[in-house]
């Protein structure tokens, strides 16, 4: 087992420089002078070289990298050229909203999700199932700010029961809407993979077995057909947890929302170069260490993943 | 057939827009701003007094367009990566999996929009963004394919009787991975289509006055409660468009391993 943990640390590694390297490259080919975003219009030449010598980007790009490189190993993600701050300090500012948000969609998604799952597998080929199936279907194919926009008309403008935008006071109805709308792709994945790992618990024998005893079908499914259905679908939300985290670009955008996937879109149009690598990295780190976790309780529930043989270049 | 369907109609939308779009989707008409649907205009108009039909018309070019080509770039990336990774094997493979697993990590939209901010708006530069961002899984297709095919006996067979190598891959293993590649590279242009949409959406995608979907939704934002028709129309039509592609996926797929029908 820890041989398997250290494999996947180190296949981690490389992901996490390789992005850096990518972002890195991108920001640095950008037409734009960081001492010029600094210093604004009407800066001397003179004051522009030094804050350029200052900054280090008068440097050629892999000395800059290195640079860049040693102060992400000892923890500084460097400092915005648009707000003068160390990068940490704003994510660690926009980082919660993003958090609370996933977290509040990743309830949806359980809910609704595993909710819809069920009741589909169980009520096969009826109304119900159909209604799951083709919403499904059509929820994936839905713009998520679209979506957004929809139920910003329908219940913040229209029906005015829910705020249109904004974190407000915190308090749940900011969170609806955005939670909605963060997690409509999800929940559709949710249903569709527990129907599926549903009606193959629900053909096993001992489901038979467990109906020939006499037991409520509410049992049967709850308790028998259901922990076995749920390994897939707990892989599946644990991988979202991790992307969700990241910050939605997109939700935050539409809603508003005070997160950091909106703070990376700003940075990104503003060429705010240290916040985009630092928050890529941050975000980009979370998602692999996600995936590693479920790797990690799939192969302590399942010592063939362990022990497979390690295919070549995998 | 449904999804066949769709495709089949927005390929012919999009050939003949001037034909069938009512007006033309720039000229700007003043006094019939912000006009509910009507008689004359079927889905409304816009601030500029644009007929949002017409520009819903035409924007199926742009949507077609970086379907088709950024996933064609994507395929064509992916096929030549998978190619060095599973065939050659040894060192490519090793490094090509892991530049892959790099891009797989990559948050699709930030990694999107950064592409843009670099390169700058501009439809050639969605095809390049979109198109570089999507190869890695064509490549793991491919690689997966050649892995299980390549020590099968009519590859030797190939080999012995003197097939170079690029004969060997374009003539016995392409076509024994055709059906995965293009059955996912059809999935994959509803993707591109709806990353084009967000990329317009955010302002850093297709510029106006050219008719985009996204762009036209990021225009109705300011009128949402004014004139709501400016919203529904185009984001109604993308919601229709990747359906087709998605389910056209789906019916190609079944068509290939009829297996899967169940």
């Amino acid at each position: 087992m820890l041989y398997f943990i250290l494999r996947r640390i180190l296949q981690i590694i490389p992901v996490i420089i390789g992005v850096t390297l990518i972002l890195f490259i991108l920001m640095y080919v950008i037409p734009e002078d960081p001492a010029q975003l600094i210093l604004q219009k009407g800066a001397t030449p003179e004051a522009l070289a030094n804050l350029r010598a200052k900054m280090g980007i008068d440097r050629p790009l892999h000395v800059q990298y290195w640079r860049y490189m040693r102060g992400l190993f000892s923890g500084d993600l460097g400092t915005s050229y648009r707000y003068g701050r160390s990068v940490n300090s704003i994510l660690a500012q926009h980082y919660p909203y993003s958090i609370r948000l996933a977290f509040a969609a990743i309830i949806l998604e359980i809910i609704i999700g595993l909710f819809a799952g069920i009741v589909s597998a169980v009520k096969k080929y009826s109304f119900w199932d159909s209604l799951v199936t083709i919403s499904t279907t059509i929820v994936v194919c839905v713009p998520v700010y679209w979506l957004g926009m929809i139920l910003q008309v329908t219940f913040g403008l229209k029906l005015g029961w829910l705020p249109m935008s904004g974190y407000g006071d915190g308090s749940i109805k900011y969170y609806i809407l955005p939670a909605i709308t963060l997690a409509s792709v999800s929940i559709a994945y949710v249903a569709r993979m527990m129907r599926s790992t549903m009606l193959e618990a629900l053909s096993n024998d001992y489901i038979v077995t467990a109906y020939a005893k006499g037991l409520s079908q509410f049992k049967v499914v709850g308790k028998h057909a259901m922990k076995n259905a749920l390994i897939p679908v707990v892989t599946l939300v644990g991988l979202d947890l991790g992307a969700l985290m990241g910050g939605a670009i997109l939700t935050e955008t539409v809603f508003n929302w005070p997160g950091v996937g909106r703070t990376l879109y700003l940075a990104v149009l503003q060429r705010d170069a240290p916040v985009v690598i630092g928050g890529t990295i941050i975000l980009v780190s979370i998602f692999v260490i996600m995936n590693l976790i479920v790797d990690i309780i799939y192969a302590w529930l399942d010592p063939r993943i362990r022990y497979e043989k390690r295919e070549p270049g995998l | 057939m449904v999804g066949l369907s769709i495709v089949l109609l927005l390929v012919i939308i999009a050939i003949f827009a001037p034909l069938i779009a009512p007006f033309d989707p720039i000229s700007r008409v003043k006094e019939d701003s912000l006009l509910g649907p009507g008689r004359t205009y079927w889905f409304g108009t816009d601030l500029l007094g644009r007929d949002i039909l017409s520009r819903v018309i035409y924007g199926s070019r742009v949507s077609l367009e970086v379907g088709i080509i950024a996933v064609g770039i994507s395929v064509i990336i992916g096929l030549l990566m998978g190619a060095l990774s599973g065939y050659f094997g040894g060192a490519s493979d090793a490094i090509i999996m892991r530049v892959a697993d790099i891009f797989f990590a990559f948050p699709y939209i930030l990694g999107a929009i950064a592409i843009m901010t670099v390169l700058g708006p501009g439809i050639i530069n969605i095809f390049i963004a979109i198109g570089l961002l999507g190869w890695a899984s064509f490549a793991r297709i491919f690689r997966g394919s050649i892995l299980s095919i390549k020590n099968k006996e009519y590859i030797e067979a190939a080999r012995a009787l003197g097939a170079s190598n690029y004969r060997i891959i374009t003539k016995h293993i392409f076509p024994n991975s055709f059906a995965p590649i293009i059955v996912y590279a059809t999935m994959n242009v509803g993707t591109a289509i709806i990353v084009e949409a967000a990329l317009s959406f955010l302002g850093i995608g297709v510029q106006p006055p050219t008719p985009a979907w996204g762009k036209m939704l990021s225009e109705s934002l300011d009128y949402i409660d004014i004139a709501p028709w400016m919203m529904i129309f185009p984001g109604l039509v993308i919601l229709i468009t990747v359906l087709g592609f998605v389910l056209l996926g789906d019916g190609l797929r079944d068509a290939f391993d009829p297996k899967m029908k169940q």
